[in-house]
């Protein structure tokens, strides 16, 4: 076997390592450890100087594993990994030690016991990386078509746009028509443009584009496979269509709460503010006293987040009566008014030189409706108003589709405690999942306008035609090994498996599990439940671990 | 080092790649100062951690662990933190059961955006720590030893594992019939396997290398004469231990080998 020669590189980052660890005695230290055979600091490990440092010494003292001593993985492993990789070095041999985010910062006022806390760390790290074994990437095929869920303005925008690319694309919407929340819509904010028109012009697109086939009063039933290879049924009407789809995209948009026993809620003199688009869109409203409720369902308790579509709405619908009857009275009782961007602010300043008067009401002191009146303390007048009223409106938030719950599990994705779809990363991967070839856009993921659902739809469509136009990916190695000799074909991890990665399988020695590489994401589940210790996590063996812990609790 | 009574506890954690090692990055970013103790491996996702790893830490001589995952519901592998949860709290039970105070293992949620919270965490726990002093505080330092390494093989036992690893699935999805089992029910079933795991191995670590009787066994293993007997018949039967000699009316048991 290939002795160990391992590199070790401590970063000063400037001042932020440098200004609070004693570097120099790192370097110093380091150089008494264990199968370390090379050990430097630079100014920034990773400036061009410090980068050329690691490959000159790769090559020059034939190192076969490195470590940084630097930042964080979560920004630089990559960039660390890919230098190791041009310099000859399998990338998966380089281990990176956090003394900076996770040290020299919150340590600022103690650097006699954060260089000790480093010296510790850089210790583990080396015995880690004395263990560490090369991965090879691996590769899988995909399938250049697209299973769109959902034929909302987010879905339909995302299917044309993937569409017109010349991929392939499946949308299935539940309804008996493509359109969903839009259909309910009457005017879409800040232009005024009927809301029907535009759905017009993209049913048109969809039904002139031959790349897209559409499935309305259907439903996603199964979904099995996994990134560039999805497979399942779609049930329409009774029969099942199955799929092949590389990519998935949910696009299963949003519902509106129904404000049931609050306020006097019943549909004729108080409503929704989509109940009131329905009676504008259908030119009957006829009633001179309005008094707008933001905020209902929401911010609470047991809601506890901001619908953020809903200030705005009630604007379009406040500006939309005053443009038909200027004798309207409007009164819209707010906690917090959520008008962000140019054109929305606009609409605000435009709304209060219209007429509209904006009452501020606290969730302590919410307003009260009785059949005349809507008694309201405003927060800065300090004293009660009483608003006489024709109708009221309320302002409810969008809330999750029931079966959201339904669809995350079929996907093996997560929604978040209110029902929402929840991406990868919020800022890193928006539009992914942390599953992979699995996107989101629209209301799935947080109420969104319909602006914001287009822009995240034609996001969205770009993430996925990334891999459906280069018929391939590579997927990360860190994933489950299974030790045949070791397995018993139990069946623990299958059953605890999230992801249905690891399937017993028959084989010529008997009952096995067997890995499915290409969705096996690398939790390691499997890996701290078998009974037999046969399964070897890749990158995080039981043997890397251990020896992390044996190198701490050894002081040198 | 800044701790009044000179106990510098030796603190590990267990922190998943996508929240709560972001969060600890996130305390950094932002600055907040928190005691140098912790020292930290990184893992995919707190489902990862195998309780007997941190068994491990114990035994060598680590007085405080941490497992930090994602929030319920926001996992990165969707059930991982379910897992870590079930596995933690059984572990943390089980310490209180060989008397080791539960507290030195903490299970806990940080999201990557809670770097001030993780910063808190890891204050909060330091400071307990220092409070409830060195492991052998608990217990003398070689039952200790024998206590912890005998849990750590309880832990690796077949149904140990999948007793703590289905739980989740047979007390929110059902067992085969479609029932709900009762967390009370379960737990009861749970801790007496992962009892009798200890026991057995209590026993199997005491007659590892040289033969004794029924009482010497008890003595060592900290059980009663009565509950070394019963295990005795079985592991008898089983083929793990067998009697080597007769010392007058006293049968001597060995652990078999292999």
């Amino acid at each position: 076997m290939e002795e160990t020669r391992i590199g070790v590189f401590v970063c000063r980052c400037g001042t932020n390592i440098g200004g609070f660890l004693d570097v120099p005695a790192l370097v110093d230290y380091v150089k008494g450890l264990p199968f370390v055979v090379f050990s430097q600091e630079n100014m920034y490990t990773c400036s061009e100087t410090g980068l050329t440092e690691i490959k000159s010494a790769i090559v020059e003292k034939r190192l076969n594993r490195v470590v940084v001593a630097s930042c964080t993985p979560r920004t630089h492993e990559p960039l660390f990994r890919s230098v190791c990789k041009e310099a000859g070095l399998n990338p998966y041999l380089f281990e990176f030690v956090n003394i900076r985010d996770q040290c020299s910062w919150v340590h600022m006022q103690e650097p006699e016991a954060a260089t000790e806390k480093a010296k510790d760390l850089i210790r583990m790290g080396v015995a880690r990386a004395k263990l560490l074994e090369p991965q090879e990437e691996i590769e899988v095929g995909v399938i250049p078509s697209a299973l769109v869920i959902g034929g909302g303005i987010a879905g339909m925008t995302c299917a044309l746009s993937l569409g017109d690319r010349g991929f392939e694309v499946i949308l299935v919407e539940r309804e008996k028509e493509l359109g969903g929340h839009l259909k309910n819509l009457h005017k879409l904010f800040p232009i005024q443009e009927d809301a029907s028109k535009l759905i017009e012009r993209k049913r048109m697109d969809i039904a002139k584009n031959r790349n897209i086939e559409v499935l309305t009063s259907a439903k996603v039933e199964g979904i099995n496979g996994f990134f560039g290879n999805f497979d399942g049924t779609v049930k329409q009407k009774g029969k099942d269509i199955p799929f092949k789809a590389g990519v998935i995209i949910v696009a299963t948009g949003a519902e509106e709460f129904k404000p049931i026993g609050m306020y006097g809620y019943d549909g004729v003199k108080v409503v929704t503010q989509l109940e009131l688009e329905r009676i504008l869109s259908e030119d009957r409203l006829s009633v001179k006293n309005i008094v707008m409720i933001q905020c209902v369902g929401a911010r609470n308790e047991e809601r506890n987040y901001c619908s953020k579509v809903c200030c705005m709405t009630a604007l379009k619908n406040a500006m939309r009566i005053l443009e038909e009857n200027p004798e309207s009275q409007i009164f819209i009782l707010y906690r917090d008014m959520q008008t962000y961007g140019t054109f929305n602010e606009d609409f605000y300043r435009k709304a209060r030189e219209k007429g509209v008067i904006f009452v501020k009401y606290s969730l302590q002191k919410p307003p009260v409706v009785n059949k005349r009146l809507v008694r309201v303390f405003d927060e800065f007048l300090g004293e009660e108003l009483h608003l006489p009223y024709d109708l009221i409106v309320l302002s409810t938030p969008m809330i999750a589709h029931p079966d959201s719950d339904e669809l995350a599990k079929m996907l093996k994705v997560p929604i978040d405690e209110y029902g929402f779809f929840l991406e990868a990363h919020v800022k890193l991967k928006p539009l992914d999942f942390a599953t992979d070839g699995v996107y989101l856009c629209g209301s799935a993921h947080w109420p969104s306008t319909v602006s914001e659902s287009i822009a995240q739809a034609y996001g969205a469509a770009s993430r996925a035609s990334i891999p459906l136009s280069r018929r391939h990916v590579i997927t990360e190695p860190i994933i489950a090994a299974v030790d045949e000799e070791k397995c018993i074909g139990c069946g623990l991890c299958e059953i605890i498996c999230p992801f249905k990665s690891i399937r017993i399988e028959e084989s010529p020695n008997g009952r096995i599990a067997n890995t499915i590489v290409a969705s096996c994401k690398g939790c390691g589940v499997c890996g701290a439940a078998c009974p037999q210790k046969a399964i070897t996590m890749n990158h995080f063996t039981d043997e890397q671990m251990l020896a992390e812990v044996v190198a701490l609790t050894t002081e040198r | 080092m800044s701790q009044q009574d000179g106990f510098d506890p030796k603190i590990l954690g267990f922190l998943c790649n996508w929240c709560s090692y972001a969060g600890a990055d996130l305390a950094g970013v932002s600055r907040f100062q928190y005691p140098t103790n912790l020292r930290v491996i990184r893992v995919m996702c707190s489902g990862r951690v195998d309780p007997t790893l941190v068994l491990e830490a114990f035994i060598r001589g680590i007085d405080g662990v941490m497992v930090l995952g994602c929030h319920p519901g926001e996992c990165h592998y969707i059930l991982g933190n379910y897992y870590a949860e079930g596995r933690m709290k059984t572990l943390q039970r089980f310490l209180e059961i060989i008397g080791v105070k539960p507290e030195r293992l903490l299970l806990d949620w940080v999201s990557a955006s809670e770097g001030e919270r993780f910063a808190n965490l890891v204050s909060d726990f330091t400071k307990k720590i220092v409070k409830i002093g060195t492991l052998s505080t608990d217990i003398s330092k070689d039952e200790f030893q024998k206590r912890l390494l005998a849990a750590k093989e309880a832990f690796s036992q077949h149904r140990t594992r999948w007793l703590i690893n289905r739980e989740r699935e047979l007390l929110v999805e059902g067992n085969v019939f479609g029932e709900r089992v009762d967390q009370d029910d379960f737990n009861k079933i749970k801790f007496e396997s992962v009892v009798k795991d200890y026991e057995k191995n209590r026993i199997l670590f005491a007659i590892r290398d040289k033969a004794l009787s029924v009482t010497e066994i008890a003595q060592t293993s900290t059980l009663t004469p009565q509950e070394v007997l019963r295990h005795l018949i079985i592991m008898e039967q089983n083929g793990l231990v067998t009697v080597s000699e007769i010392d007058g009316v006293k049968p001597m048991y060995k652990k078999m080998r292999g």
